[in-house]
């Protein structure tokens, strides 16, 4: 199946119900015709930099660099678009293919709440109906997020079948979109499910590595050594990755989170741990038993509690072209905690198992190096949950 | 053993679904006695699955009962030898593409032809992603049931030429689940299937009462999963007299 545009290597496809296999590939057709399209072109840029507020900085962040004695840490601030994190890129690249379809409803699965933020942002924006799909043990550790999007006059669902998070948000949401198909376009959040979204989601997010590859070479003269992003599904990770992947100098790297540990059961390190499967529309490496039932997985990190990874992802492992590596729960708030003092960032905490690994590899490189974290968001809608687990009590 | 075919060849023809292991793996094999005997044609086994995607709340639950029980692929064969101990019924699977693909496609299919499962049902595994399974499905004579849906259009012929067995005619939009009320979507599309098929159509998705049974005169079948799901879950250890009492009732209304 190589040369099969719908696949990476041997992940990807679509495998998802005959019901909606004409909706997805009208979504297909339509994401090829658009991204071709002159027109589409100057308004998405127009939206990133009016709306969204890119380009987004390149910050060298001298006193973690100094603290950590080694490479030089360039963040790419995503957490300074509008709404805060990188997930508005995306958005705005489906909804207005969406609302150019003809389409006037949206629908979209989160985790965190940020990527069902950035649809009701857009659907307020393009006037566009929306509902958002949530895992209920989400909706109670984001509850601001969920009134947030409720603001943005979106309806919010609660989703109770299952282990209630990320992974049974998306289930809810493909069920959503098979009952309602003519009006109603699903913004998948992730670079997962049936093509063409892991495609689709690459392309929107690589707004990410064409700016950083620029600004590496206008503020250093050359590229970084290393790029660094979280990786859940893998949308800010496969967004800051795609235009550094021709450079084989630049090592790419994805940090998972390994929750409690990856030889624990509390884990959703799907590199370490997983095994090929299909799940979610796309044949890719997931958590699940030998008999392939899908396990449930653990994060402090809504956004990562996941147990699959995008096709790609897999694919640019086993051609050793990327690397993948765990970062736990306990990292990931020390490197929240840590970037907090040291440069005066509240990083998401997602973006934070990214930091974690950063800390650990830079005392390792020389001075003269130099690497890229993507901060794919900001922390505020973490803090009270960090509080909880270092056991302060926080009242409002 | 008569194929699928065959045995849905005239009209009138019912299909009932059940959940491997849910209320337990013994109640499992008496179940489908019953329904064989009550005038099942077919029996529909579904293998547990941890996400559904294509199943409403009822049959989810099934399934999670039936992987608290410590459903297994291993423990699903050993329940379909012993239900051959004592029913011909012919039976199809309907599980999710990974079950299979974790247990090997051909492995699977070969399981299938020595337990005498004639045929297969994967929701997730549309037309574009066919075609490595189905040459082994053809190599091991078994069938890969086609879903043909108000979607489909143009899909059609080539959804067609995949088929075998029967075609499964999907009712309505969205997820498996009793409906109070069912369009006659279904009536139209088996004369587009007939266009360019003899094939045996069954119809299915929230097919529960005998107005329901009677709604579609065209097809060789109905297919029951929810409303029998729910009959067992009201009865876990005795469905099988309310069980026979539905299946009589459902399929006299059929041939009314």
């Amino acid at each position: 199946m190589t040369n099969d545009q719908r696949y990476f290597g041997q992940y990807g496809g679509q495998f998802i119900p005959e019901l909606l296999m004409p909706a997805v590939n009208e979504v297909a057709e339509a994401f090829h015709h658009y991204r071709q399209d002159p027109d589409f072109q100057s308004e998405l840029k127009d939206l990133l930099i009016n709306y969204a507020n890119r380009p987004s900085l390149l910050y060298h962040a001298k006193n973690m660099s100094k603290d950590l004695g080694g490479a030089q840490i360039y963040l790419k601030r995503e957490d300074l678009n509008h709404t805060g994190a990188h997930k508005i890129n995306n958005v705005l690249g489906q909804a207005l293919i969406a609302k150019k379809m003809g389409k006037t409803r949206l629908i979209a699965e989160t985790g965190a709440g940020q990527h069902g933020v950035a649809t009701a942002t857009a659907a307020a924006l393009f006037d566009m109906e929306c509902e958002i799909f949530m895992g209920k043990e989400d909706t109670d550790r984001q509850a601001l997020n969920v009134y947030r999007m409720e603001l943005l006059g979106a309806k919010v669902n609660a989703v109770t079948t299952g282990t209630q998070v990320l992974k049974d948000a998306v289930n809810a949401t493909f069920q959503d979109w098979t009952q309602r198909i003519d009006d109603t376009f699903y913004v998948l959040g992730s670079a997962v499910g049936p093509y063409p979204f892991p495609e689709m989601v690459k392309y929107f997010q690589s707004v990410i590595s064409e700016e950083a590859r620029q600004q590496f070479l206008d503020q250093t003269g050359r590229l970084p050594d290393a790029v660094l992003a979280c990786v859940g599904g893998g949308s800010n990770a496969i967004g800051s990755f795609a235009n550094f992947v021709d450079d084989p100098e630049v090592q790419l790297i994805g940090v998972e989170a390994a929750g409690k540990g990856v030889d624990t059961d509390q884990t959703a390190a799907t590199m370490a741990r997983g095994s090929i499967g299909i799940f979610h529309g796309m044949k890719s490496e997931f958590l699940q038993s030998s008999d392939g039932q899908i396990d449930p997985v653990y994060s402090i990190s809504a956004g990562l509690d996941y147990p699959g990874i995008g096709p790609e992802h897999a694919y640019l492992r086993d051609i050793d072209r990327a690397q993948y590596v765990p970062a736990t729960d306990d990292e990931a708030v020390e490197a929240f905690e840590y970037i907090a003092k040291q440069e005066g960032i509240i990083a998401a905490i997602e973006s934070s198992h990214a930091l974690a690994y950063a800390m650990k590899l830079a005392p390792t490189m020389r001075p003269d190096q130099q690497i890229m974290v993507t901060l794919s968001g900001r922390g505020d809608k973490d803090v009270a949950a960090i509080a909880r687990y270092k056991g302060v009590d926080l009242h409002e | 053993m008569k194929s699928l075919t065959q045995t849905l060849q005239d009209k009138g023809n019912f299909i009932g679904f059940t959940v491997v292991g849910d209320p337990d793996f013994d109640h499992t094999v008496e179940y489908v006695v019953d329904m064989a005997q009550a005038g099942a044609d077919v029996v529909e086994l579904g293998i547990a699955f941890s996400d559904p995607s294509a199943d409403g709340p009822t049959i989810l639950s099934a399934d999670q009962r039936a992987l608290d029980n410590g459903s297994t692929t291993a423990k699903v064969f050993e329940t379909v030898a012993k239900i051959r101990q004592k029913t011909d019924v012919p039976l199809v699977f309907l599980t999710y593409t990974n079950i299979v693909f974790k247990h090997g496609y051909e492995k699977f299919l070969a399981q299938m032809q020595a337990f005498d499962v004639q045929g297969i049902i994967l929701p997730d595994l549309p037309l574009e992603e066919q075609g490595e399974f189905l040459a082994l499905a053809k190599q091991y004579e078994r069938d890969l049931i086609q879903l043909v849906t108000s979607q489909s259009g143009d899909r059609l012929p080539a959804i067609l030429k995949n088929a075998s067995g029967f075609v499964y005619v999907v009712s309505s939009l969205g997820i498996t689940g009793t409906r109070q009320k069912l369009s006659n979507e279904a009536n139209q599309l088996i004369e587009q299937i007939r266009q360019y098929s003899n094939i045996s159509v069954a119809v299915g998705f929230g097919i529960s009462q005998v107005e329901q049974a009677r709604q579609f005169p065209a097809a060789n079948a109905i297919i029951v999963g929810s409303a029998i799901v729910d009959i067992i879950a009201q009865h876990p250890h005795d469905a099988g007299p309310y069980l026979t009492e539905f299946i009589i009732k459902m399929k006299e209304a059929q041939n009314a």
